[in-house]
């Protein structure tokens, strides 16, 4: 295996592009390092990005915050201004795993792992967040929800890769919540999950709301019904009745030991309607 | 495969050696530099025996290559007793049994000593969920917490 360490996003969208062995991109390695380790992969080549320009901050820009794709969960824990802005994206990333792991693994990194279960990507796709991708025909930028494609599968092309996601400005009364279900309360990967966000009116009522749902299909899942049950609402018991509804409508998961596909739909309903209740107390609502 | 050079700083000291690519920052530390204080439970990043600081953060050095070690600060279990006084937390851990196998015990001293930089006056809840990556199958738990609050408190009156 070759380790390199290109000196500029163009470089190593050429070495990525041109490579005819097995790839990687190494961000905070939690997971190629284990895949390696478990001889699940074998690269022939190493891509460390983590020194290029913008990959370790995090900006502010046009009202919202640009995260380089080598943050780690602990360094954006840590940011006052993500924090207040989406709490939801932070504390799904914050899920993830130990402190240990915490202090390598990032954002991109768990979205372009591919799977259905990753904590940080259904609140990234309620935030509508977009990837900035490079490439060798140069940047483009792409709604994070349409990174994922299935189960360790992604939409980047040959030789393209992500440096930074960028979570956009939002008014004021708008918060967003994630929750997932593990048998246990730390280091175990989701059995379900539910992300939402919401946007207030000055009297409480929902005027936009994102629902996604992660661990039950095979791949992070947008549910528009479920949002439509919360726009023009307060949460009401009617409106979450229908939340959990739309939700359960759209799981499609898989029966497995970490839970059955009745589990997974059931629990999947019941935290979309527990996180629709902390974003709309968190955005100012009160019911 | 490739060898590669690499300077980097541990313990304060800097040191030099050589690694292939895929050879992780424990086996670079058990293996090349002699320094066997981080254990190697699982190699994946579960069960914190190999926890070091890398740039002040706390990782799995099974989890860091050693050549993305060039020009880091590490920070090892080898370097945490200051000659033969031992650190507060060594001590306290001695004092109160919090350990049995002793496996685990660098790990978890080095992520308790991260912990207690960030937040000296640590909660039992938020001790266990800082320490809830570090694996221990022996005492149950109940004393390394313990160890941890008696230590903090020493080091905060200190």
């Amino acid at each position: 295996m070759r380790y390199v360490k290109p000196d500029s996003f163009e470089n190593a969208a050429q070495l990525l592009f041109d490579s005819t062995g097995i790839t990687r991109i190494l961000a905070g390695g939690t997971d190629v390092l284990v895949q390696m380790k478990a001889e699940m992969v074998e690269p022939d080549l190493l891509i460390d990005l983590k020194h290029l320009s913008g990959m370790r901050e995090i900006t502010h820009e046009n009202g919202g915050f640009r995260i380089g794709a080598a943050v780690s969960g602990a360094e954006l824990g840590e940011h006052a201004g993500v924090n207040a802005l989406w709490p939801g994206v932070v504390e799904g990333m914050e899920l993830i795993g130990s402190t240990q792991v915490q202090g390598r693994a990032t954002m991109v990194g768990n979205l372009c792992n591919g799977s259905p279960a990753a904590d940080s990507v259904p609140a990234m796709v309620t935030a509508g967040a977009i990837a900035r991708i490079h490439g060798p025909d140069g940047a483009r930028d792409i709604p994070v929800y349409e990174v994922p494609t299935g189960p360790g599968k992604t939409s980047l092309a040959r030789g393209e890769f992500i440096t930074s996601i960028y979570l956009p400005a939002r008014p004021e009364n708008a918060s967003d919540a994630y929750l997932r279900f593990i048998p246990r309360t730390e280091m175990d990967i989701a059995v379900s999950s539910a992300a939402v966000s919401l946007e207030l009116d000055s009297k409480g009522i929902c005027t936009e709301a994102k629902v996604a749902i992660g661990a039950v299909a095979p791949t992070v899942r947008l549910v528009d019904d479920a949002s439509a049950a919360l726009i023009g609402t307060s949460l009401d018991d009617d409106a979450i009745t229908k939340l959990v509804a739309a939700v359960e409508a759209a799981c499609s998961p898989i029966d497995d030991k970490r839970g059955t596909i009745a589990f997974r739909t059931k629990t999947a309903g019941v935290l979309a309607k527990r996180a629709a209740k902390i974003a709309y107390a968190r955005a100012g609502g009160t019911s | 495969m490739k060898t590669n050079h690499i300077q980097t700083t541990i313990n304060g000291d800097v040191t030099e050696f050589l690694c292939n690519a895929d050879e992780s920052l424990l086996d670079v530390l058990r293996d090349r530099l002699g320094m066997t204080g981080a254990k190697e439970g699982c190699g994946t990043g579960d069960c914190g025996a190999c926890s070091v600081t890398l740039n002040g953060r706390l990782v799995c050095s099974c989890l860091v290559l050693g050549v993305e070690t060039e020009g880091a600060e590490i920070q090892t279990i080898e370097g945490m007793a200051n000659g033969d006084n031992l650190h507060t937390l060594q001590r306290v851990f001695l004092e109160e049994a919090a350990l049995q196998c002793g496996i685990c015990t660098p790990g978890i001293l080095i992520a308790a000593k991260s912990l207690l930089e960030k937040n000296p006056n640590p909660t039992d809840t938020e001790v266990r969920y800082w320490l809830a990556g570090n694996l221990c199958r022996c005492t149950g738990y109940d004393k390394i917490i313990k160890a941890v609050q008696t230590a903090a408190a020493e080091m905060r009156g200190a």
